[in-house]
């Protein structure tokens, strides 16, 4: 339950609200991680909350961190400057195990900041393309300006040959893309559903929507995963904050399998 | 090693040769109108004499007009915040320019002495069944998988006596569970020695039942003579008698399924209008884990670090996430808190959460019965199912 201290190398603006930290240990080696795993990050004397690591899972160092201030836990940590030591306990979690999609389509379908915990299994399929037959990024954001990683988008789409379809609640001004909910983007990509992993981060009822029109695509129950966000103290299945009935989502999860998470994400209040 | 026999003033040994030895004896004494545990030193301080009645929102102390030691049911406290306090420390560190330094351990350790469990190692004397079962669902819950080494040390350092039931509560349903009313080895956390008390006029007497080599030391220790068949055949009595008059029933079959396919019954509405959302019934229930983590700093702001304290699901922010609580319905807290102790419980861990100690149904100010609801939900499935 002791954290490792981590000192802020460089910090990013994203958006407006979200900045992206790229951290190293101050003692000991680098966090090895697998693409979806979280850490419980700390600001000293203000609080500790879970945030996925959003690097690249084959070279861990620095350890990389995409926060959006919502609170005064995430604002802390969203705002520290370089130079700053923040606490890191960790990874936590299951990944995605995107590997397991090898020689079929991929499919990402990703909300908000749930691109952040996309990005590490999305890197992960471009380092080794060739194993992979159609991949999709699927990303839907509130508005044009609170779109991540947008060099990354367009590498994405341009040298790894990835479907990139970005859409938005509230076109403004100079946007010239779609606008609308991200399940449309999943109804119209050209993946082959009988073959494809489909990999689902953003707000709970988005991750509903999204299963569903993958299911509808022909996707294995079995093969959609959701990335589940519970509130977590511990993220070592101790606090029993984060249990969604017979799941600590800190342990077994976050990642679950859609066919485990059927009956109980439909009914409210779980 | 056979079962052995010790008198009153052999308890008095006992808890001598335990306080000799360097433990803390934490035991049943009466305090502002309950049995709770306390340090003790001496067998006058046992609730000499004293039973309680308990109904649900009921608890009662009842002159028992005996010289009884152990003659009452579960109190308001189990053995948990002997193990598992209320707070704990889990590091101190102090804020630096540019952020923080942890504490190195033996600093962090210094700043103990007020913590609960210094005082260890604990001699328990005078636990219960249940009580027992619940403290080796602890030990599962929380040593199990990622091991609380807090936890562990108390655990692994305390001797334990346990006693069998000789006059159940009217919320007791250990039979039910299968958790009671007498000690038995291999049935919930290992314990040194098992006192069942025999309260015939003229031969107030313990029957003593060894399950450790510390247990069969300290016994050494004291004097005691070897147990008779009568002892025998009248201690079986006291726990047959006692498992004949549990004051609750819960039906266990099928009770998993029973709650998972429950999740959208009308009984959590139900129960909400009664359900004052005051998480009594986790603070009582022996084996309710839940922690928060609490930032604290000292008022120069300097020494800061992180403790954890008891928490509850029924408490309002224990789901909270940017946007909103996952369960802001009592009902739904409710249904968090049964189900977990009846059915996910036993997916986590392989046991069901509940030992029939009847806490969680004497100690609710708005007498809701763990027990009465799920015989509601049995019944509510059981119409659904002769439905054509
Ligand atoms: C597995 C996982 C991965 C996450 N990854 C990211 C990420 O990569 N980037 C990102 O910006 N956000 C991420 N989040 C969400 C982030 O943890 C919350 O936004 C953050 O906890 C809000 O805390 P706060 O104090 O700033 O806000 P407040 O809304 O004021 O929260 C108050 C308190 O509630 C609790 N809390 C609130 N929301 C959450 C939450 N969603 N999860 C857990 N506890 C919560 C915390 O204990 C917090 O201190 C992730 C959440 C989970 C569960
Ligand atoms: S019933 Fe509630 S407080 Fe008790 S262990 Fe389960 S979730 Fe935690
Ligand atoms: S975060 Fe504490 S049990 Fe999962």
């Amino acid at each position: 339950m002791v954290p490792r201290r981590f000192v802020v190398r460089s910090s990013r603006p994203d958006t407006r609200d979200t900045r992206t930290l790229e951290l190293s240990p101050v003692d000991g080696g680098p966090l090895a991680f697998d693409a979806g795993q979280f850490t419980m990050l700390l600001a000293f004397g203000v609080g500790e909350v879970p945030i996925s690591i959003s690097g690249d899972p084959t070279a861990p160092d620095p350890l990389v961190h995409t926060i959006r201030a919502v609170g005064p836990v995430s604002r802390a940590l969203a705002g520290a400057s370089p130079g700053t030591v923040l606490g890191v306990r960790g990874p936590f979690g299951t990944g995605w195990s995107v590997g397991d999609g090898r020689g079929g389509d991929v499919v990402f379908v990703a909300g908000g900041i749930g691109l952040a915990p996309l990005r590490p299994a999305i890197r992960e399929v471009c380092a080794a393309r060739a194993d992979y037959a159609h991949v999709a990024v699927l990303y839907g954001a509130r508005t044009p300006d609170d779109l991540l990683y947008a060099d990354d988008l367009q590498r994405w789409a341009g040298e790894h040959d990835v479907e990139v379809q970005v859409t938005v609640d509230h076109g403004q001004h100079a946007w010239r893309g779609r606008v609308g909910v991200v399940t449309e983007l999943v109804a119209r990509a050209r993946f082959d559903g009988a073959r494809t992993l489909g990999l689902v981060c953003g707000p709970e009822v988005m991750m509903r929507y999204s299963a569903l029109a993958l299911l509808d695509r022909g996707v294995r129950k079995d093969r959609v995963r959701l990335s589940m966000e519970r509130n977590m103290q511990c993220g070592v299945g101790l606090c029993g904050h984060c249990q969604l009935r017979e799941y600590f989502v800190c342990v077994d999860g976050p990642v679950l399998p859609y066919d485990a998470l059927e009956p109980l994400i439909s009914r409210a209040e779980l | 090693m056979e079962p052995r026999v010790i008198d009153t003033a052999g308890v008095q040994a006992l808890v001598d040769a335990l306080l000799a030895r360097g433990y803390t004896v934490v035991g049943p004494t009466v305090r502002s109108g309950a049995i709770v545990n306390a340090p003790i030193t001496s067998v006058e301080q046992l609730p000499r004499g004293w039973g309680d009645d308990q109904e649900a929102g009921r608890y009662r102390l009842r002159g028992r007009g005996d010289d009884a030691l152990f003659g009452f049911a579960s109190g308001a406290q189990s053995a948990k915040p002997v193990f598992f306090p209320t707070e704990e420390v889990l590091w101190r560190g102090r804020r630096t320019p540019d952020g923080f330094t942890v504490e190195a351990e033996d600093l962090q350790d210094d700043r103990r002495d007020d913590q609960p469990g210094a005082d260890a190692p604990y001699a328990l004397l005078g636990v219960r069944s249940c009580d027992l079962a619940a403290i080796g669902i602890q030990d599962t819950v929380l040593t199990g998988r990622r091991p609380d080494a807090a936890y562990a040390a108390r655990r692994a350092a305390a001797f334990v006596v346990a006693v069998t039931c000789s006059d159940p509560g009217g919320t007791c349903f250990c039979v039910s569970t299968g958790t009671g009313p007498r000690p038995g080895p291999g049935r919930g956390a290992p314990y040194d020695l098992a006192l069942t008390e025999l309260l015939e006029p003229g031969a107030h007497r313990f029957l003593v039942e060894v399950t450790s080599d510390r247990g069969a030391e300290v016994l050494g220790d004291i004097g005691s003579t070897s147990a008779t068949a009568a002892d025998l055949e009248a201690a079986d009595g006291v726990a047959d008698r006692a498992a004949r008059r549990m004051g609750r029933e819960l039906e266990t079959d099928g009770l998993k399924e029973l709650l998972y396919a429950a999740a959208e019954s009308p009984v959590w509405d139900d129960v909400a209008t009664r359900c004052l959302a005051c998480a009594n019934c986790t603070a009582v229930c022996p084996t309710c884990f839940c922690t928060d983590v609490e930032d604290v700093t000292d008022l120069t702001g300097s020494l800061a670090g992180r403790n954890r304290v008891w928490d509850s699901c029924f408490d309002a922010d224990f789901s909270l996430l940017h946007g909103g609580r996952v369960r802001a319905s009592t009902g739904s807290r409710y249904r968090q808190w049964m189900t977990h102790k009846l059915a996910a419980w036993i997916d986590q861990f392989g046991m069901s959460g509940c030992v029939g100690c009847g806490r969680c149904i004497t100690w609710c100010p708005a007498a809701i019965d763990i027990t009465h609801e799920a015989a509601v939900l049995r019944r509510e499935a059981a119409e659904q199912e002769a439905l054509p």
